[in-house]
């Protein structure tokens, strides 16, 4: 099962080599890293996708996370309300006649094309993963050049809903 | 405590400026560092001018190789209580030390180790003895620090010794670049100390939910069992957990690790559990229905097939590293803290008496039908009779070290440890070479015990060259080898599971022990026989001095019982002769 992780950490030299070490060794499947500085100085937020078999390997990770001493917090986001999203860039093999055509495709993903030349283009979707991939199989057959994507970053919503369905404010 | 008075030549009575490595110094004599080890190279040699400086702040031990210093600071960690502390240079010092900080991770030891680095200058070029030390170290170190500068350095330090000694104890290693260590400091700087670890909070204190569970739990147990792990050591909580398990009379199992904890002849004691653990252990742990495990990690050589342990318990599980919890085995009560605060709380709780005469009784004639054995020839020496015959020499009040193997395994089960801090031996990474350096340390650390190191003959030839400290030091450590001129474990192995080819597990040459032993310095006894050995042992433990004991044992005698790899608690072997 995928599972979203947030770890909040400080900016020590080799904080990053120390957790992809760890997860690493005790053999969690990492889909996805993303790193960044957060709204506190000296503070990054990572978020990661891990595959993992059942809650036991999932609870590991999270203790095993913890246990390092440059790490805040850790957070299983998955079941919580979320914004998640990523970001691609996707080269296509392309000429004049085919860009209207792709401009179509890539309308509804509010995606954009941000580089043209003579037989490629190049286009930057942001979006959860589903999204981003769902664009990827559309452009496929015209012929994928390059591809770069971010992996995921998340964090949980202002408001989360209550268990009766309510909107209850998190600051509240 | 002469040292303190005289402590701190600091570099002011030279009349050098101060240097980082100096203001490393100084913060090891704050933290009360009462014993060092070292071994000096290039780039740690302002590190090794500065002891030089304050040679009399300390103890300082040369050993011969770093395998040596490292091994001899965690016996000396284990017994004192204290973070053993090791320097070393960069590079191959460093690497050399890298197989005793594993071993000091696996097993908990507290450990502060320093090591020198390049100039970071030249960090990452591939310089004349450069590691990536961090890289290295960062899987088998609760945590590492390279120091980038040098105002740091007394924060780091101070780090340091609190993260190895606290919650779960590890080893924390800092590197130093050689230009940090030679770094003159300014006059007016002023160190700030104040520890910064806002993500490091180790939980001591267990929640008084989980305890009250685990205590009606108790109350509503037929087949109750106390596994007790080295975390009790750690805890120094041996007086609490003998009260609680005698309150509710509770049957107990040890770890390895765990020998000590709870006193060995007692009768709620039913040995050490695992691998070559007692039958009566083993099943009442196979059988239970409720499992009260006590600082211990699971470990695979204790449980054996995970199916086939506690498979009908309750299991509750006190660790204060919430990592442990679930690991390996699902724990139905996780409670997070000190073992001797959650046994505390524990016996604070109004627990209702278990009902299970029927169950303690069967463990009785599990222990008297079925008790350790093993087939005593007539003269010819094996290692469990000489195990048997240190025990009763030094009465059960030796601090006994060991290797890894049969002779490890045989100490386990017939010297009977009473007391806590008596027992070193590397459990979870299994380290030949380990039990000599580590009988120095806790030596060190007691000069007024007796020490045993008991060791294999291919063990001991792996950090023997340690001999030199004995006399250096004056240090008595008696040396008993087990020698079947073999690998006796991995001999063990092949004969059971690789058909008795025994590959490159036979020693066809062996040194002159006694030669060897001599040419240190060190007295030395060969023995072949049961007399000898009788006659030899007041001449071993009355003798003021080092002894290096060549013990000849039979080669073929196999460590038993056992549950072979990949089998259950309930498919011992070799339970009866």
């Amino acid at each position: 099962m995928k599972r979203i992780i947030t770890a909040t950490v400080r900016n020590r030299s080799g904080v990053l080599n120390r957790i992809t070490s760890l997860l690493q060794r005790r053999q969690f499947n990492i889909e996805s890293i993303s790193v960044g500085r957060t709204e506190t100085e000296g503070m990054s937020k990572m978020t990661f996708v891990v595959d993992v078999e059942d809650s036991q390997k999932l609870e590991q990770v999270t203790k095993q996370l913890n246990k390092q001493i440059d790490v805040i917090k850790v957070s299983d986001i998955t079941d919580k309300a979320i914004v998640a999203r990523e970001l691609a860039l996707i080269k296509i093999v392309s000429n004049s006649q085919l860009r209207a055509e792709i401009q179509g495709i890539i309308e509804p993903f509010r995606a954009s094309i941000i580089d043209v030349s003579k037989d490629s283009l190049s286009i930057q979707v942001t979006g959860k993963p589903d999204k981003v991939e769902a664009l990827i199989e559309l452009l496929r057959p015209y012929g994928i050049k390059e591809l770069a994507r971010t992996g995921l970053t998340a964090f949980v919503r202002g408001q989360q809903p209550n268990t009766d369905g309510s909107f209850q404010s998190l600051l509240g | 405590m002469e040292r303190t008075q005289k402590q701190v030549q600091s570099a002011t009575e030279y009349n050098e400026p101060k240097t980082g490595a100096d203001l490393l110094v100084e913060a090891l004599i704050n933290e009360g560092v009462d014993t060092l080890f070292g071994y000096p190279g290039g780039a740690a040699l302002p590190i090794f001018d500065a002891l030089y400086k304050a040679q009399d702040a300390f103890e300082q031990i040369l050993a011969r190789h770093e395998q040596g210093s490292i091994h001899a600071a965690e016996g000396y960690a284990r017994v004192s209580g204290k973070p053993g502390i090791v320097v070393a240079t960069s590079g191959p010092g460093a690497t050399n030390l890298v197989t005793g900080i594993a071993d000091a991770m696996i097993d908990s030891l507290p450990m502060v180790i320093i090591t020198g680095q390049v100039a970071q200058g030249v960090i990452g070029t591939d310089a004349f003895q450069e590691v990536d030390v961090m890289g290295v170290t960062t899987p088998i170190t609760k945590h590492n620090y390279q120091v980038r500068d040098v105002k740091d350095l007394p924060r780091i330090v101070k780090e340091a010794f609190h993260i190895a000694t606290t919650g779960r104890p590890g080893p924390v290693l800092i590197d130093m670049p050689k230009d940090i260590s030679g770094e003159v400091i300014e006059a007016e700087f002023k160190p700030n100390v104040e520890l910064d670890l806002p993500g490091y909070q180790p939980t001591t204190k267990p929640n008084p939910l989980q305890t009250k569970k685990l205590a009606e739990a108790i109350g509503n147990a037929k087949k109750p069992v106390l596994l007790t792990g080295a975390g009790i050591l750690f805890a120094k909580a041996s007086e609490e957990v003998l009260e609680f398990a005698e309150k509710y009379s509770l049957p107990v199992a040890s770890t390895l690790l765990g020998l000590g904890a709870f006193p060995g002849d007692h009768p709620l004691f039913m040995g050490m559990a695992g691998m070559h653990g007692t039958y009566a252990s083993n099943t009442a742990l196979y059988e239970c229905d409720l499992l009260i495990n006590i600082g211990a990690r699971f470990d695979d050589r204790l449980t054996g097939k995970l199916t086939s342990f506690a498979p009908n318990a309750t299991v509750a599980h006190i660790d204060i590293d919430p990592a442990e919890i679930g690991k390996n085995v699902a724990t139905d009560i996780p409670i997070v803290g000190d073992a001797k605060a959650a046994l505390k709380k524990l016996l604070s709780h109004d627990i209702k008496q278990p009902e299970h005469d029927e169950w303690l009784v069967r463990i009785h004639e599990n222990k008297e039908n079925y008790p350790l054995w093993f087939n005593n020839p007539d003269q010819e020496m094996i290692g469990q009779w000489v195990i048997k015959k240190v025990h009763e020499a030094t009465k059960g009040n030796a601090i006994v070290t060991t290797d890894v193997g049969q002779h490890q395994m045989w100490t386990a089960q017939y010297y009977t440890f009473t007391k806590p801090d008596k027992w070193v031996s590397s459990g979870g990474l299994g380290t030949m070479g380990f039990g000599f350096p580590a009988a120095i340390g806790a030596q060190l650390a007691k000069p007024d015990e007796t020490v045993v190191a008991i060791v294999g003959d291919g063990g001991f030839q792996m950090t023997l060259q340690e001999l030199s400290i004995l006399q250096e030091k004056g240090l008595p450590v008696k040396v008993i080898i087990v020698n079947n001129q073999a690998l006796g474990m991995v001999r063990q192995w092949q004969e059971k599971f690789y058909a008795e080819r025994y590959s490159q597990s036979i020693f066809s040459i062996q040194p002159d022990f006694v030669k060897l032993a001599e040419s240190y310095d060190v007295k030395g006894i060969q023995v072949k026989t049961q007399d000898e050995f009788i006659k030899a042992l007041p001449e071993i433990f009355d003798y003021e001095g080092p002894v290096v004991v060549d013990a000849r044992v039979l080669q073929q005698e196999n460590v038993f019982p056992m549950i072979a790899p990949g089998t259950g608690l309930n498919e011992m072997i070799g339970v009866k002769p």
